[in-house]
C-alpha cells in the first residue's frame, strides 16, 4: 500500500527515525495523510520482517532506533516508481453504491439526493480553492519544492471534486432520459423497483409541491410527494 | 448589514403566452452585496441566461422587481437603462457580442465614449481592462484576427472597463484553455474583493468554486444554494500552512 511504499521511498534517501519518517511523510503530502506513530512503527516492523529495510546496530544517545533501505527495499523503490499505480482495484465509493440503491430503491428522491451531493462536493471545491489560491499567492515567491509538492495534493483533491460533480450531472441527465422514455409494460404495474423523476429540461407548469402537473408518462409514480 | 447592489423579487418571465408560453423564469429571489461573487448553475434552458439578462436590464421581467444599488428598474426610463448599461453595469455575453468593425481598444472603450468621455481617455482606461485579461497589446487588432479565446477576454475586458460596480457574465470561460480561464475568474474575483458584485454563470464547478455562493436553478426556480462559506477551517493544514 502506499504508505509503505511512501517510506520506503523516504528511507531511500536517507536513514530516518520512526518519528522523522512519519512527520516526512505527512509534511510531503500536505498532511492529506495523517499517520498515527503505531502505523509508522508496524509498517517499518513488517518491511524488516520482509528483508527491505533493517535497524542500525544499536540505538543513538538518546535511544533512538534509525532504519535504512536494504538492496531489496531499494528495487522495491525503483519498481514503484516505474509501475503506474493500478486502477483496476477500484476503491468502493459510498457516494457510487448510494446512487446505485437509490436509484433502485421506490421511494426514494433520487434528484434529491444528487443535488444535495453537488451542493455538498462544490462548497467542498469552493473551499479547496480557497485554500489554493490562499497558498500560492503566498508561495508564489518561494518556490520551494515542498509548496509545489502540496499544491499538487489540492490540486488532485480539486480535480476529483470537480469529476464528482459532472458525474452528478451525467446521472441527472440520464435520469431525465430515462424519464421521458416510454415505460415498458411491465414497469406499467408498479412492480418495477425503477425511478420516475420529473422531466427536467422542459418548461412544463408545475402545481404547488413542485411535481410535474399532466406528465405524458402515466406510469409515473409520484416519487417526490413521498420525500419529507 | 451592507446594501445589496443587485436584488431580484420574485422575478417571474414568461416568453410567449397562452399554449406556447415558456416559463423561463418563475419566481426567483436572489441578492448579490458588495463583495460578493455569486455562480449561477443549471442544466442548459433552465433559465440562467435569462435571469442575468433580467438582471442587468436587458430584457423585461414579467413580474417582480429587479433592484440595482436600490433603484428600481421597472420605474427607469431608456435612456437611464441604457445609461446604467454604460456606468454601471458591466455584462459579458455568453456569445461575447464585439463588434466586428471596431478594434479591441475601441470596442472595450465603447461604453466609455458614448458616455461622453474623451477618445484619450476611453483608451487608456481600455488599455488598462486589457492588460487585467493579459490583451494589452492586442488592443489596436479587430476582432475577426483574434482566437475565440482572445476575443471571450476583450468581452471581459469590456465588463470590467472603468469602475463598475456590478459584473455579470454568462459563461465567460467558455472559450478559455483551463489557465487562461482561471485567470479570467481571478480578475472577477479581485473586482469583487475590491468591492463589486458579480453574478457568474457558469457550467463548470472548478469554475464555480470561485464564488462565494452558488446558487442552483432548474426549470426557473432556485433549488438549492451552497449558502456562503464559513470560515475557512485549517483544512489541510500540514506543511506548515
Ligand atoms: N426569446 C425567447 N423566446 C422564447 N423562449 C425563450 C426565449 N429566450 C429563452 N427562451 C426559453 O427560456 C428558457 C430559458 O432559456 P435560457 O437561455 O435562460 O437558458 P440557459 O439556462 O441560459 O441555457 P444554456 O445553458 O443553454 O445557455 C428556455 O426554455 C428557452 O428556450
Ligand atoms: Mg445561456
Amino acid at each position: 500500500m502506499s504508505v509503505k511504499l511512501g517510506m520506503l521511498a523516504l528511507l531511500a534517501e536517507e536513514p530516518m527515525y520512526g518519528a522523522q519518517l512519519r512527520s516526512e511523510f505527512e509534511g510531503r503530502t500536505g498532511g492529506t495523510w495523517p499517520l498515527n506513530v503505531g502505523q509508522v512503527y508496524t509498517t517499518l516492523a513488517r518491511l524488516e520482517r520482509d528483508g527491505m529495510v533493517v535497524q542500525d546496530a544499536e540505538p543513538d544517545e538518546e535511544g533512538r532506533i534509525r532504519y535504512q533501505l536494504t538492496d531489496l527495499g531499494r528495487t522495491e523503490v525503483m519498481a514503484w516508481w516505474e509501475t503506474p499505480v493500478r486502477r483496476e482495484e477500484t476503491p468502493r465509493d459510498e457516494l457510487v453504491i448510494k446512487l446505485a440503491l437509490a436509484v433502485t430503491t421506490p421511494g426514494v428522491d433520487v434528484r434529491a439526493v444528487v443535488q444535495t451531493q453537488r451542493t455538498a462536493t462544490i462548497r467542498h471545491l469552493r473551499d479547496l480553492t480557497r485554500v489554493k489560491t490562499q497558498a500560492s499567492d503566498r508561495h508564489t515567491s518561494e518556490g520551494e519544492q515542498r509548496d509545489l509538492a502540496w499544491l499538487l495534493v489540492v490540486e488532485n483533491l480539486i480535480f476529483a471534486a470537480e469529476s464528482e460533480v459532472r458525474w452528478l450531472d451525467h446521472v441527472e441527465s440520464s435520469l431525465a432520459r430515462a424519464a421521458a422514455m416510454p415505460r415498458r409494460a411491465a414497469v406499467t404495474d408498479g412492480a418495477s423497483p425503477r425511478m420516475s423523476t420529473n422531466q427536467s429540461g422542459t418548461n412544463q407548469p408545475r402545481n404547488q409541491s413542485g411535481t410535474t402537473q399532466a406528465t405524458t408518462d402515466s406510469s409515473s409514480t409520484d416519487l417526490q410527494g413521498a420525500k419529507k | 448589514m451592507t446594501e445589496s447592489i443587485l436584488r431580484l423579487v420574485d422575478v417571474t418571465r414568461t416568453h410567449g403566452t397562452g399554449e406556447t408560453a415558456v416559463h423561463a423564469l418563475r419566481g426567483v429571489s436572489l441578492e448579490v452585496r458588495p463583495g460578493e461573487l455569486v455562480a449561477v448553475m443549471g442544466p442548459s434552458g433552465s433559465g440562467k441566461s435569462t435571469l442575468l439578462n433580467v438582471a442587468g436590464g436587458l430584457d423585461k421581467v414579467t413580474s417582480g422587481e429587479v433592484l440595482i444599488e436600490g433603484e428600481p428598474l421597472s420605474t427607469m426610463s431608456a435612456l437611464q437603462l441604457a445609461a446604467l448599461r454604460r456606468r454601471r453595469v458591466g455584462f459579458v455575453f455568453q456569445d461575447f457580442n464585439l463588434i466586428p468593425s471596431l478594434t479591441a481598444g475601441e470596442n472595450v472603450a465603447l461604453p466609455l465614449e458614448l458616455d461622453g468621455l474623451s477618445p484619450r481617455k476611453a483608451r487608456h482606461f481600455a488599455s488598462d481592462a486589457l492588460d487585467l485579461v493579459g490583451l494589452r497589446e492586442l488592443i489596436d487588432r479587430f476582432p475577426d484576427k483574434m482566437s475565440g479565446g482572445q476575443q471571450q477576454r476583450v468581452a471581459i475586458a469590456r465588463a470590467l472597463v472603468g469602475d463598475r460596480r456590478l459584473v455579470m457574465a454568462d459563461e465567460p470561460t467558455g472559450a478559455l484553455d483551463s489557465h487562461t480561464g482561471e485567470g479570467v475568474l481571478r480578475v472577477l474575483r479581485e473586482r469583487c474583493d475590491s468591492g463589486a458584485a458579480g453574478l457568474l454563470v457558469t457550467h463548470e464547478a472548478r469554475h464555480a468554486a470561485w464564488a462565494d455562493r452558488v446558487v442552483f436553478l432548474r426549470d426557473g426556480v432556485v433549488v438549492d444554494t451552497t449558502g456562503s462559506p464559513d470560515e475557512i477551517h485549517d483544512l489541510l493544514a500540514g506543511a506548515g500552512h
